[in-house]
């Protein structure tokens, strides 16, 4: 599946099929984030459950430092 | 005797807010803090970084007010963007509003910063927009419903003092809501400056990150805050164009 994440493109492996799978992968493993998929936030609980779709557009966005 | 600022219910003692930007390293920030006496600290939002694995909450003592900003919005909606997204990390509901258009200077687009502020302020945020010191739009975002203005002393990382100084006066005098002289200020002197024209706090970041040694400077503007506020509330003696001696002028020697 193809899947836009943080503005890029790539495919991902069948097994990845919902926002869960996707924060699993090493690159956001246990990383304290907020998810946007298709510019609408995601909450914690529905993780699990929403499932992910072809061309998705998903942000995985935290806090740094700033002014 | 109790001075406290109070922002969207809550009840400050430190009139010093700091940023989390431009450290050497992260982890000087829990040392600044105590430093600073600060209570209320931004931070950024962005996208993850998989290289890098600094989380900077993770330096952030839980006792302080984050206030997350919008860097990076070009418009209003964009800000609103950002700050659903601040809040939704359950941190509170803190927003400095920052839209900027201008890449040389970086001075904040009041026209969207305002309507972001209607839109945020209607979802239950505490609001608390960067702004050009302009007094219209200022009473734009009062009337909005900021929780506070906060307005430019010069652009942001210039440490070039209060070039806004006679814009902040009139907003100090005449917008009813707390005045935060937000960007520019690059001395402990500027900082007390600010507070003796009656601000009602300092937003820092750049002046105490790139000290040589950000926890004395820290330190240093924990103490210029406080005593440019006792001057304000003690009301400065009047200022004249000519000698006023402050020895008698009677019962001179012979």
């Amino acid at each position: 599946m193809n899947l836009i994440v943080n503005g890029k493109a790539e495919t991902y492996k069948e097994n990845c099929r919902t926002v869960a799978d996707l924060l699993k992968l090493p690159a956001w493993n246990k990383r304290m984030v907020i998810v946007e998929l298709n510019g609408e936030i995601v909450a914690k609980e529905e993780y699990d459950t929403i499932l992910l779709g072809e061309g998705d557009r998903i942000e995985i966005v935290h806090f740094v430092g700033g002014g | 005797m109790s001075d406290s600022l109070v922002i969207g219910g809550q009840s400050l003692s430190s009139r010093l807010f700091i940023g989390t930007g431009k450290y050497s390293r992260n982890s000087l920030i829990p040392e600044v803090v105590e430093a600073s006496g600060s209570q209320v600290i931004t931070v950024a939002l962005r996208r993850v970084d998989p290289d890098s694995n600094d989380n900077i909450i993770s330096h952030i003592p839980s006792r302080m007010t984050l206030l997350p900003n919008t860097s990076g919005a070009r418009t209003a909606e964009e800000a609103v963007r950002i700050a659903r997204l601040a809040k939704a990390t359950g941190l509170g509901n803190w927003v400095k509003i920052e839209v900027i258009n201008d890449q040389k200077y970086l001075l904040p687009d009041n026209a969207e910063t305002i309507r972001a502020t209607e839109i945020l302020v209607a979802e239950g945020f505490v609001v608390l927009p960067y702004m050009s010191p302009d007094l219209s739009a200022a009473l734009l975002m009062k009337k909005a419903g900021a929780a506070a203005v906060m307005p430019l002393g010069s652009p942001i990382g210039t440490n070039r003092g209060l070039r806004t100084r006679e814009l902040l006066r009139i907003l100090i005098t005449e917008v009813n809501l707390p005045v935060i002289v937000d960007a520019g200020i690059g001395r402990p002197s500027e900082a007390a400056e600010a507070m003796e024209l009656g601000a009602a706090a300092v937003l820092l970041n750049t002046a105490i990150a790139t000290a040589r040694n950000p926890l004395l400077m820290a330190s240093a503007f924990r103490d210029a805050v406080a005593a440019g506020r006792k001057a304000y509330l003690a009301g400065l003696g009047p200022v004249e164009e000519t000698a006023s001696a402050s020895s008698p002028l009677t019962g001179f020697l012979g």
